[in-house]
């Protein structure tokens, strides 16, 4: 093909250097699924890419290939110019592509330095080459100013020192291409902040970044350029200088999002549900909920914000009914509650949508008519004299399957079927036709897509107008913020004092997801009123 | 090479593949016979000859499927529940001790109140033995599989002790049996001249009634609930522990119907030969069905159908009549290896 403009030629940049990575018209397909379609994107050396999108758009299937976790159907790789054996993490490895997963993985029980060096020597080895790895590894935090202690196990660390170990063991590897899969999904806004740092210290030193994120203003703060999948496609690709959050905001939904009116003033003071001075300890006795007190009022929605693992679990399993607590007392409209089972717990007016949707929610193997009965199949009005009534029991689906849209062939296809959305919509369809008192939601939006989420929160806020108290437990700040009229945060157990989200912002729950609570107090007492 | 689930399992491919899988299996034992110098057509001619071949053979069959559906069942019942027993040996002579206890003249009634009085005394028998390994496995997560199977070796030795010692009949010239059960306690025979009691009869009501439990009531949906998922059944408010000591009663009960049915229908008293591991049988039915109680009907007879007809086969050919088990045991590893590709396809990378 001839080039219209023969003098980009003259410039160094694009016509010298071999890209990094060139990924050439990769195709991958499930089954029917076509989870990336015709996908072709390149990557200089020193560039920060954020590959954006929605959850299922095809993200993480796309970097999975790149790392050879997935053979693509079509298509080709080329790292530096030379292509890149397929279906083989390894090769990945040695020809310079580091990943870093979502989900670390690291062994727990093992030192930092253990936990680096894991894998790179032969199994059969007789001594570790200890000395000359704490060499490199001592030059290579040095360089990228990434300090850890070597000799701490791994489950005494934070969540934001485990990335860092992850990032060095990489790096340990010789990487030239970094991938970060969801980096900061784990990480407090501070946290997340120094990722970036780091990785801009990468890129200077001649590291090509790919991350992959669902979040616009990180997009937008620590990428040179950005890419956008939606349906396993790519739809859109700019240098991120210059380009306006809403414009990749369209690209990754494709189309406007209907806006919804969040906020509604609590109108009623009816106390409806307390918890007095709880505490749960762990099998060490480690404090997982320390003395924790909260209440909800008639028609608001509360907050709880928090990285995962301060006790949000403790919080939810003890509301739901599956764990008891050690000492301390929950109250539902002036009722004790504390030691009640989950069926209890149910009929005394708590709905509960659990943070595992798939292993907790729902019962997949069984179809999508049973799974809508699970929390009722016991009333009169379904079953009697030891047996289902069928036929009920089929309408009362029918009439859930409609007015919360939950698409389905037919009330007999088993539930794994679903996509998550639905299997929300089925789960929130359960709880909600039980008219709750109070509704306890937990993580209800994490990995649905943007349209399922803007019906969870519909939902949320329709409860919550018609006179419900919403205890939402959730990591992602934007969502508390945009909802909340109070909010709470859990850090080790402890729980802060209660903050309207119009006098926060992010970076101040921030302060006390990372365990400043006292800060965090003078902060907010500052600022208010 | 890797397993790929399937979206969509048409009801072709579920009833195909486990018939492919018995053909293959019949494959499998061929070269066996083959090797013993015989034409595998002529041998499965004369087995099934000697399973199909007359009324009598008929009846035969029959007469060997009933301990095999009770058994089937008790096991397709706990399994669903994701309770593993391996117990049934053990509870179908809890539910033979039953029998000799109230049916050898301490209850000395008439037919129709105490053959009703027998069964659920088996099955009370039956699903008591089963409970206590699903106490220890409920309350302090020990495994079932251990309990139950060594629970059979000691109920077996305890029935030694009752034959040899206290049941030991002083009119059977010195055998160790217990005493006969009174003539109003035998169930009756459906046919004159053959062996076929009321108890085949029973026991497909026993899986229609098991069928229409697990299918349309209460216990029936906590059961399969706690099978598929305990977490998210416990979650829903389901009371899993009451669930699964539930299922242990109905699934050592039908294990003791096998006990009074294989006593009172056909031996007439207790000996140690009373079952030849129709519990363990009761495994390989349970699995050949896919759990479904009405599986269970057909695949207790596909299993009695080769073993009957294997006997004859021996008889008319000099082949071993253990290629029997090999069949059984062949065709439940095809069986298997059907199912999981039913649901999954086989990927070569």
């Amino acid at each position: 093909m001839l080039d219209p403009w023969p003098e980009r030629h003259i410039l160094p940049m694009s016509s010298v250097e071999i890209p990094a990575l060139q990924l050439r018209n990769i195709t991958k397909t499930f089954g029917s699924l076509v989870a990336n379609d015709n996908i072709s994107l390149s990557l200089s050396q020193g560039e920060m890419l954020a590959l954006l999108g929605e959850n299922g758009a095809g993200k993480t299937t796309l970097m999975n290939i790149l790392f050879g976790h997935y053979v693509a159907t079509q298509g080709e790789i080329e790292i530096y110019g030379k292509p890149l054996v397929k279906g083989s993490p390894k090769a990945a490895l040695a020809t310079g592509i580091g990943m870093v997963h979502q989900h670390f993985t690291l062994a727990d029980n093992m030192t930092v330095l253990e936990n680096i060096i894991l894998g790179t020597e032969p199994i059969f080895s007789f001594r570790h080459h200890l000395s000359a790895a704490r060499v490199k590894l001592l030059k290579l935090s040095m360089k990228f100013a990434l300090h850890v202690d070597w000799n701490t196990l791994v489950k005494d660390l934070s969540i934001g020192q485990r990335q860092r170990v992850e990032i060095l063991k990489v790096l340990y590897r010789d990487v030239k291409i970094l991938i970060l899969d969801e980096p900061t999904a784990v990480l407090t806004p501070q946290e997340s902040a120094k990722l970036f740092t780091t990785l801009r210290l990468l890129t200077g030193k001649g590291l090509s970044v790919i991350f992959i994120t669902h979040k616009l203003k990180e997009a937008l703060s620590g990428s040179d350029r950005c890419v956008v999948l939606r349906h396993g496609r790519m739809v859109y690709e700019t240098a991120t200088k210059g380009i306006k959050a809403s414009t990749l905001a369209q690209a990754m939904v494709g189309g406007t999002l209907p806006l919804i009116k969040t906020k509604h003033p609590v109108t009623f003071s009816q106390k409806l549900l307390s918890c007095s001075n709880i505490s749960i300890r762990g099998h060490q006795h480690q404090p997982l909920l320390d003395e924790m007190n909260l209440h909800l009022l008639k028609g608001e929605i509360l907050g709880i914000a928090g990285v995962s693992g301060n006790g949000q679990m403790q919080l939810a399993n003890m509301l739901s009914g599956m764990q008891t607590p050690d000492s301390g007392e929950i109250e539902l409209n002036g009722e004790l509650i504390t030691h009640h089972t989950p069926r209890e717990m149910m009929s005394a007016g708590i709905g509960r949508v659990p943070e595992d949707r798939t292993a907790t929610g729902i019962i997949g193997d069984m179809s999508v008519r049973e799974n809508l009965a699970l929390e009722s199949y016991q009333e009169p009005s379904l079953s009697r004299f030891g047996l289902l009534k069928s036929r009920s029991m089929e309408a009362y689906a029918a009439d859930l399957i409609k007015e919360f849209d939950i698409r389905c062939p037919s009330t007999e296809t088993q539930v794994r079927n679903l996509s998550g959305g639905n299997i929300q919509k089925l789960i929130l369809a359960r709880v909600l036709s039980r008219k709750p008192i109070v509704l306890l939601a937990s993580q209800p939006t994490w990995g649905l897509d943007v349209g399922a989420t803007a019906f969870v929160h519909k939902q949320l806020i329709q409860a919550k107008r018609e006179g419900a108290g919403i205890l939402l437990i959730s990591e992602d700040l934007d969502e508390l913020l945009q909802l909340s009229d109070r909010i709470q945060v859990l850090y080790k157990g402890k729980i802060s004092v209660p903050v309207s989200p119009d006098q926060v912002d992010a970076a101040t729950l921030g302060l006390a997801m990372s365990g400043h609570l006292e800060e965090f107090s003078q902060k907010i007492g500052q600022s208010a009123p | 090479m890797r397993l790929e689930p399937r979206e969509n399992i048409s009801l072709s491919l579920r009833v195909a593949a486990p018939l492919l899988a018995i053909l293959v299996a019949l494959g499998c034992c061929s070269a066996l016979i083959l090797w013993t110098g015989h034409s595998p057509l002529t041998a499965f001619f004369f087995l099934l000859k000697g399973s199909l071949g007359s009324k009598f053979a008929i009846t035969e069959t029959l007469t060997r499927a009933t301990p095999l559906i009770f058994t089937g069942l008790a096991v397709a019942v706990a399994f669903r529940a994701q309770l593993w027993n391996i117990g049934a040996e053990g509870q179908l002579y809890a539910g033979a001790c039953m029998a000799t206890l109230l049916g050898t003249g301490l209850l000395p009634l008439p037919g129709w109140l105490i053959i009703p009085i027998l069964f659920f005394a088996g099955a009370c028998a039956g699903g008591l033995l089963l409970l206590g390994p699903t106490l220890l496995k409920t309350w302090f997560s020990v495994d079932e599989v251990v309990t139950t199977l060594l629970l059979n070796f000691i109920t077996l030795l305890f029935v030694n002790w009752l034959v040899f010692g206290p049941w030991k009949d002083p009119m059977a010239m010195g055998w160790p049996q217990a005493a006969p059960v009174i003539d109003s306690a035998t169930l009756p025979v459906l046919f004159t001249k053959t062996r076929l009691h009321l108890g085949f009869i029973i026991a497909l009501v026993s899986a229609i009634i098991t069928w229409v439990v697990l299918r349309f009531s209460r216990l029936g949906f906590e059961i399969r609930a706690v099978g598929h998922n305990k977490y998210a059944s416990r979650f829903a408010g389901i009371p899993v522990r009451r669930t699964i000591l539930f299922t242990a009663l109905f699934s050592g009960g039908l294990a003791g119907f096998a006990g009074i049915s294989e006593l009172c229908g056909l031996k007439g008293y207790l000996t140690l030969d009373l079952s030849p591991g129709f519990g363990y049988s009761g495994i390989v039915v349970a699995m050949l069905a896919a759990l479904h109680p009405l599986g269970v009907i057909l695949s207790a007879l596909f299993i009695a159908t080769i073993s009957i007809g294997a006997d004859s086969m021996s008889r008319s050919l000099n082949i071993s009549n253990y290629i029997a088990d090999v069949a059984t045991a062949v065709s439940l590893l095809t069986v298997l290896a059907a199912m999981l590709l039913s649901r999954f396809r086989l990927r070569w990378r």
